[in-house]
């Protein structure tokens, strides 16, 4: 490999391990068994990761037909819609937060409905940080996918078009497998996005440990009091994720056989 | 049960107006040009394009007819085998051949078993559990044909079936996919643009040019009476139109051609290559039609070499002649050469234009 | 075209971050307890001070800079604790005013503090009561929604003692990070009630309603405010401190709603 490329390309990898070689180092080693096993940091953790997930699947359900949309839908404004479904990614996310104050909180447009009619309320609860961090995370999985559309043959669908098959099916057992690569990375990238959502979470969902403290939360808030008890949670959270997303087998994103 | 399809496309620039009929049982080949529109009257009967203005009915049952009925692909009796055959690469070939099946609401058990049945008539049944992708070009044109046939559908239509083949391949595989045509008792529209499948596979030829049908028949008249420079062509005909009052034809492009017997009006003058003969200087006794012409062209074929004239302004235009390699050498042929060209009257087919 | 402008946009960050340093042609500053100074005073003083004297601070600091043309104050209004660690940590502050001695405690480079105020908590509703609060026996209701402040926080700490004088167990929906988090979810209608400062309540003016219980006298919370010692505008900080003790700062922050200490 040519020494120009070599050599920006350690650095851009020396400067993407700092947060792992710092927190590795200043890890107080000698006290950490004792903070680890505290049941803050594990309900901290479940609910991360159950969060998590969940958005990812709130994700996979809406986004793909959505992708799907941009992908093949052929209606005016198009451009607009893309643009609007990629605002989650430059708006601050506490700004997306207060969005969601507006829209989903007790007084807000929707919210207010939802709390009248169904006794439904999303701030402060488990189900509202799923909802903050879906909404993060929701750009990754529909540009993801519909890329995947874009590139893929339609000649297929037709085929199984001739052959019986109507628009559901085709799209489940043509399309879908064909495409797989794609989604799989975008949920990947989707569930890595709602892991470390921090700003929309605590503005929206606000703060209750076992309920609402995600890991992001409880290293915030952990740094006020006791540095030593951040450091040990970002650790647990950064070898929980390098964990997951290491164990992707890489064939399931590239697609290749 | 006579499929008829009154077909009117407009795609851009280019319009298409067909009419076709398929007879149960019968093997109908749309021959043309690449641009022809053979493929768009294909994907209009199949549905994957709706027609402009028309009908396309299968006796009574109406698949298109602007501007209130049109019934998508999945609901047409179909079988569709595509030029790059399109098999499911996700799925192995048992269940691209079953797919048809279950798709129409067979079970799984039932449509597998039916499927193995499909390959073991193409003698593919080992390779039932393996993926499109380790078949090679002949094998994964016949799991194709299956995987259409195995819905036993009324109409099959193919697209260019060999075209994605080798010369060696095409040939094993022409033979056999005629085999099966014959066998299958539904309609069959075949779409090529290589005259030799639609002679070998089909009872009826339609020919396509520009949009339009230019003539139509069994394979052995068209050959015979070729009606357009591109039919000519394709059988290796030199083809002339002209207008005869007697036994002289004056051709429309310039030159005069004399026949063996009279005739009168707008005429069609055909002649084979091997019906020409080259020679270095006017020969004596000389049949009636001689012409000077200098050579434009050579073209080396399996045992005879095509030599491209032009014997303006007493003869056509364009000349095509076969002759031997020995001839060639003898005659030290090259571009540019001027030579004399002569053609028995008897060899001469004529026939009225319509 | 785009490099000039990412040219002017890196000399603007450099001026910015040298004008931050802004280190000073030190001015022989005698400092008098009416806070009117006859030397002249330079360049930027920052004040890291508790989330709840945003109001009057910011005041405060505009009439500093009228009585001290050529100063600016610059201020970083947060949680105490949040505050206390970024000085641990290195933040060139000028002046740290916290909203309770322990988080002063936390910080070592600063000269002798002085408690300038205290604050009381009072209970927040959204403006009209909708949920009907009386007082602090509702905040064990789990029905309801109520906010509090993070134990951490000085607010939180106060808070905690009050329910133990009351020998009530709140159940909150939501332990946020500074008191301002906390009255901004009052405002909003999020919550039914929360604990905050009676400044926090005066400041949110007729969004929030504030209700007095008794108990909020056990546990009053000093503010200490101080100069630090590693402050890169050491007579500026001194200055400003000097203001905020005087009659003129005293005003602004009584008609905030701080007492006197």
């Amino acid at each position: 490999m040519p020494l120009i490329l070599l050599l920006p390309a350690l650095l851009g990898l020396a400067f993407l391990l700092v947060p792992l070689i710092g927190l590795v180092a200043k890890a107080p080693w000698s006290t950490l068994p004792s903070r680890l096993f505290s049941a803050d940091v594990w309900d901290a953790l479940r609910l991360s990761l159950v969060c998590a997930t969940a958005a990812m699947v709130v994700c996979l359900l809406l986004g793909i037909p959505l992708a799907w949309l941009l992908a093949r839908g052929s209606f005016p404004g198009r451009g607009v819609i893309r643009a609007l479904v990629t605002v989650p990614l430059v708006l601050p996310p506490v700004v997306g937060g207060v969005a969601l104050l507006l829209v989903l909180g007790r007084r807000g447009l929707v919210g207010q409905h939802l709390d009248a009619w169904f006794g439904i309320t999303l701030p402060f609860t488990t189900a509202g940080v799923i909802v903050a961090e879906a909404f993060v995370a929701m750009p990754f999985l529909v540009i993801s996918v519909e890329g995947a559309l874009r590139a893929a043959d339609p000649r297929y669908e037709e085929a199984a078009a001739t052959l019986g098959a109507g628009r559901w099916l085709t799209f489940r057992r043509v399309t879908l497998p064909s495409i797989a690569p794609g989604v799989v990375a975008g949920a990947v990238l989707c569930w890595a996005r709602a892991l470390g959502e921090f700003g929309a979470t605590i503005t929206f969902a606000g703060n209750f440990p076992g309920r609402t403290t995600t890991m992001p939360l409880a290293v915030y808030l952990a740094l006020e009091t006791d540095p030593d008890v951040a450091v040990v949670l970002s650790l647990v959270l950064l070898i929980v994720s390098v964990v997951v997303l290491a164990s992707l087998r890489e064939r399931w994103i590239s697609g290749l056989r | 049960m006579t499929l008829h399809a009154d077909l009117r496309v407009t795609r851009g620039d280019f319009d298409l107006s067909l009419d076709l009929t398929v007879e149960p049982g019968e093997v109908v080949a749309l021959l043309g040009p690449n641009g022809a529109g053979k493929t768009t009257a294909l994907r209009a009967i199949s549905g994957l394009l709706p027609l402009g203005d028309g009908r396309i009915a299968l006796d009574e049952e109406v698949w298109d007819q602007p501007p209130r009925v049109f019934r998508t692909p999945e609901r047409r009796p179909i079988g569709v085998v595509f030029q790059d055959y399109l098999l499911f690469d996700h799925l192995n070939c048992l269940e691209n051949v079953a797919f048809g099946l279950r798709a129409r609401g067979v079970d799984k058990q039932s449509a597998r078993a039916e499927a193995t049945r499909w390959l073991d008539t193409v003698g593919l049944s080992s390779y039932a559990r393996s993926r499109p992708r380790s078949l090679s070009g002949g094998q994964a044109q016949r799991v194709a044909l299956v995987r259409a046939l195995a819905t036993s559908p009324s109409l099959l239509l193919l697209d260019e079936p060999l075209a994605a083949l080798d010369a060696s391949t095409t040939l094993h595989v022409r033979a056999e996919l005629g085999q099966h045509l014959q066998r299958f008792t539904g309609h069959t529209l075949l779409v090529t643009h290589d005259p030799l499948d639609a002679m070998v596979l089909a009872d009826r030829l339609v020919i396509v040019e520009n949009g339009r049908i230019v003539q139509e028949g069994r394979p052995t008249e068209i050959a015979r009476r070729p009606r357009t420079d591109y039919v000519a062509q394709l059988v290796g005909l030199n083809l002339y139109r002209g207008t005869a009052s007697g036994t002289t034809v004056t051709l429309t492009e310039g030159g005069t051609i004399t026949l063996a017997e009279p005739a009168t009006g707008p005429v069609h003058v055909a002649f084979p290559p091997t019906a020409v003969s080259l020679y270095p200087e006017a020969p004596s006794g000389s049949p009636r039609n001689t012409w000077p012409a200098t050579v434009t062209g050579i073209e080396q074929h399996a045992h005879t070499v095509r030599v491209r004239l032009t014997a303006t302004p007493t003869g056509p235009t364009t000349l095509l002649a076969d002759i031997t390699p020995a001839a060639v050498a003898d005659l030290h042929l090259s571009p540019g050469q001027p030579l004399h060209a002569t053609l028995k009257a008897t060899e001469i087919h004529t026939y009225p234009s319509s | 075209m785009f490099r000039r402008t990412a040219f002017a946009a890196l000399a603007a960050v450099a001026a910015l971050t040298f004008a931050g340093c802004g280190d000073d042609s030190p001015a022989a500053s005698s400092p008098s307890s009416t806070g009117s100074s006859t030397a002249a005073l330079s360049g930027t003083i920052n004040v890291f001070a508790a989330a709840s004297l945003t109001g009057s601070f910011t005041l405060i600091g505009k009439d500093f800079e009228k009585a001290h043309p050529g100063v600016k104050v610059t201020f970083n209004f947060a949680g105490s604790s949040a505050l206390a660690q970024q000085i641990d940590q290195g933040a060139p502050a000028d002046v740290f005013a916290s909203a309770a001695p322990k988080n002063m405690d936390q910080v070592t480079d600063k000269n002798t503090p002085t408690t300038f105020v205290q604050n009381t908590l009072e209970i927040a509703v959204p403006a009209g009561n909708p949920a009907k609060i009386t007082g602090l026996r509702d905040f064990a209701d789990k029905n309801k929604k109520i906010a509090l402040c993070a134990v951490q926080v000085p607010c939180g700490a106060a808070a905690d003692k009050v329910f133990k004088a009351a020998g009530i167990t709140p159940q909150p929906d939501s332990l946020e990070q500074d008191v301002k988090a906390v009255l901004t979810k009052v405002s909003l209608g999020e919550v039914d009630a929360a604990l905050v400062y009676k400044t926090d309540v005066l400041s949110a003016k007729d969004k929030v309603e504030g209700i007095e219980f008794p108990e909020a006298g056990k546990a009053i919370n000093e503010y200490p405010i101080a100069t630090l010692t590693k402050a890169p505008n050491p007579d500026g900080a001194k200055a400003f401190v000097d203001y905020v003790l005087s009659d003129q700062g005293k005003a602004v922050l009584t008609a905030a709603g701080f007492a006197a200490p």
